[in-house]
């Protein structure tokens, strides 16, 4: 119980005092995140309602592999990124290696399933209430596939923060490629690893805090735009 | 342009799983006028009209249009039982199927705007359309059909939960369309709106066709027991 | 929509611009080395003297050679001699220069259940914890200080993996290690400046030290610039030149925490 409240003592100090290496690591935490889950979502978000609107042959297998891929072992996920992108792999040459791109490779082979997923069920149920009616108005697929994504907006914006929630604190994959480098690739989460494994437990909590802080205040300031923007409209 | 129609349905069944809903059914469907569907609940009406405009799987048999199916689809409206909205207001869910066909965003939401006048929903432009009462989305769902011109317009028992106010309106809106050339096929439970509206009949029942023909002979000489029954107001089932 | 895209595209921009960054260097080391604290004092020194940023990935000293055999980094900072030796024989890296050595230390419950403090020598200490079956912790990750317990048990004349349950290997690094050896009151062997550094102590103190067995000796190896031709090799040859000088041993040998000097300078002048 102590420990806690040394970890809040310690996160409040980090935080009033602005330090420097917090908003470091905190804006770096967001850079990757934010720009994993906007690439995850460009693809997922389209690709949940292609399967929603079209029927193929192995489409049944399609989605229960999709809602499998959904729990990718992060560890796993960092590793073979990792060997695709060292030096004796077959992208070795990019030197991506230990950078902020290579953690962003990594979060959007584990946040995509997730937020496609997501945006599947939501636009599955969208479709079977609009099917009828785009048939009858005679849209081609690509404008099925847009009506939807544009129509069920707010439920894809849930599946984006989904997916930014288990990205922003997801350690184990980016600390394998990122390699928690200090001011290159050091984000909230291989730091707080770090300091616990140094027994730092109020610095490693008070880290954490900030990260819970972060990850509720990028949620209530979606909401928020996601709500002054379309309120009485539909 | 050539006509879409006539269109010729020829032995035309639909089925779900070993029941049969509807047919063998033969029907043609000529340039103009307006056929009332008859018939009780389960008859087939549903079937018919949507087998019709092409949203059902015929098992066999075959609905023919003067022109290329890709072509005779998007000159056809279709107005659902249960109208169906979009997550958007009055004028983006008017303007939607003009949208998809090409017309140019500025054009289609002016357009739009004036379908709304039309039906009364002028000043409620910017309102959701899930938000509107019952006959406001009846009203709302028949613009959206009409508001390309089709050749023709398809209506699945469109004032069944309507009140008598919105009923009119939805009939006087219908009488100006096919006073400007749209053919239309509705089925309707209501007898006096058959009488107020039809140019023909076809009263179905158990997936058949019992009885077809012009209105005034249906209702003043009724050829089957059956059309006998149901216009003394006995119960048919 | 607009406004979205304009987002991403200013954040893949801040993202390559900071990825861009001219005279860095990625050193593997072992976490101990960084644990320790010394890493602090040093990278500052290092970017002052050189103008090199030496990026830090702190890992298990068998990491670090993976790391280096992949050529994923320009050069490595370990301690384990029979490991360096066949890296460097097996031509991963050009030759191996020795730096500095600190020592490692027994840790274990305050009141010494085993009684190893009075000890005559390491494995002596080591038969003891054997003969209670005192719980134990071992990194059993594979990196030096592992090589190095299971070194001193094999001297003991003892065989780690037949130990019963009162052994336990958690595969983690010196950190993690110290966190579990302090939640189940266990021995464990630790270098001392990681143990000194380490902040979540609870019931555990030194127990043993001092034995020459236990020194530990920090190597330099820089990665085969023949075998991967993107290793910085200039860069490498600098912060060699750095951590052999005169500045380095000042630095090395005056770092102390509480009062204890932690690491002793033995590089050569020439190598």
């Amino acid at each position: 119980m102590n420990e806690i409240l040394e970890g809040l003592k310690a996160a409040s100090w980090l935080v009033l005092t602005f330090d420097s290496d917090l908003v470091e690591i905190t804006l770096r935490s967001l850079q990757v995140t934010l720009t994993a889950v906007a690439i995850a979502s460009l693809i997922g978000l389209p690709l949940g309602a292609w399967l929603a609107v079209h029927r193929f042959r192995h489409r049944r297998a399609t989605i229960a592999l999709l809602n499998a891929l959904m729990g990718l072992p992060p560890v796993v996920v960092g590793l073979v990124v990792y060997l695709l992108l060292s030096r004796a792999g077959p992208f070795g040459v990019l030197d991506l290696l230990f950078t902020p791109t290579a953690m962003i490779l990594a979060q959007i082979v584990i946040v995509t399933p997730l937020i496609a997923s997501i945006s599947h069920q939501a636009m599955r149920d969208l479709w079977a209430s609009y099917h009828d009616l785009l048939i009858s108005i005679s849209t081609r697929k690509r404008q099925r596939i847009a009506t939807l994504l544009w129509d069920g907006r707010r439920a894809l914006i849930t599946a984006a923060l989904a997916g930014f929630g288990r990205a922003i604190g997801e350690v184990g994959a980016i600390m394998i490629v990122g390699g928690n480098i200090e001011h290159a690739t050091r984000v909230l989460t291989t730091a707080i690893a770090l300091e616990t494994g140094k027994g730092n437990f109020d610095l490693a909590l008070g880290l954490g805090f900030v990260l819970i802080a972060l990850a509720i205040l990028v949620n209530v300031t979606t909401h928020m735009i996601g709500r002054t923007e379309s309120e009485g409209k539909w | 342009m050539t006509s879409i129609l006539p269109l010729t349905l020829s032995g035309a069944t639909v089925k779900r799983g070993k029941k049969t809903l509807l047919g063998p059914v033969d029907m043609t469907v000529s340039p103009r006028g307006f056929t009332i569907i008859l018939g009780p609940n389960g008859a087939g009406k549903t079937t018919l009209l949507r087998a019709l405009h092409g949203l059902e799987h015929l098992d066999s048999g075959s609905a023919r249009w003067q022109v290329p199916l890709r072509d005779a689809r998007s000159r056809q409206g279709f107005v659902f039982q249960a109208p169906v909205m979009m997550r958007r207001n009055v004028r983006d869910s008017l303007a939607y199927p003009l949208i998809v066909h090409g017309v140019r965003r500025k054009e289609a939401r002016q357009r739009a705007g004036l379908w709304a006048e039309k039906i009364g929903l002028g000043d409620m432009l910017d309102q959701a359309a899930s938000q509107l009462s019952g006959g406001e989305k009846q009203k709302l769902a028949l613009a959206r059909a009409l508001i390309r011109d089709p050749e023709i317009l398809f209506l699945d028992e469109p004032c069944a939960n309507l009140d008598g106010r919105a009923t009119r309106e939805i009939e006087a809106i219908l009488q100006t369309a096919q006073a400007n050339g749209t053919r239309i096929l509705m089925s309707t439970h209501d007898i006096g709106q058959a009488r107020r509206l039809a140019s023909d009949v076809v009263f179905l029942m158990g997936g058949r066709i019992i009885e077809t023909g012009p209105a005034t002979t249906f209702f003043h000489t009724p050829s089957t027991p059956q059309a006998v029954a149901l216009l003394n107001g006995d119960i048919v089932e | 929509m607009i406004r979205v895209f304009a987002l991403i595209s200013t954040l893949c921009l801040t993202l390559f611009a900071s990825v861009a960054q001219a005279q860095t260097l990625k050193l593997a080391v072992t976490t101990s080395f960084n644990n320790s604290g010394l890493s602090d004092v040093l990278l500052p020194a290092i970017k002052q003297d050189t103008g090199i940023e030496v990026q830090l990935l702190i890992v298990g000293t068998g990491q670090a050679l993976r790391l280096g055999k992949a050529g994923d980094v320009d050069a490595i900072l370990v301690h384990s001699r029979a490991a360096e030796e066949a890296f460097v024989a097996e031509g991963y890296g050009t030759y191996r220069r020795e730096i500095m050595y600190n020592d490692f230390v027994l840790i274990g419950p305050a009141e010494d259940p085993a009684g190893i403090s009075g000890a005559p020598t390491a494995t002596q200490a080591l038969q003891r914890i054997f003969g209670q079956q005192a719980v134990f912790v071992s990194r059993g990750d594979d990196s030096g200080t592992h090589k190095m317990e299971r070194t001193l048990w094999t001297a003991a004349g003892l065989e780690p993996d037949t130990f019963k349950g009162w052994y336990r290997p958690v595969g983690a690094g010196m950190g993690a290690a110290l966190n579990t050896a302090s939640g189940m009151n266990a021995y464990l062997m630790a270098d001392r400046a990681s143990w000194l550094n380490f902040a979540n102590k609870g019931d555990l103190a030194l127990l043993y030290a001092g034995d020459p067995v236990l020194f530990n000796q920090y190597a330099f190896i820089p990665v085969d610039p023949a075998r991967f031709p993107h290793v910085k090799n200039n860069l490498v040859q600098k912060l060699e030149s750095w951590l052999t000088s005169e500045r380095a041993a000042g630095l090395i040998n005056g770092y102390q925490i509480n009062g204890e000097t932690l690491f002793t300078f033995n590089a050569n002048p020439v190598p």
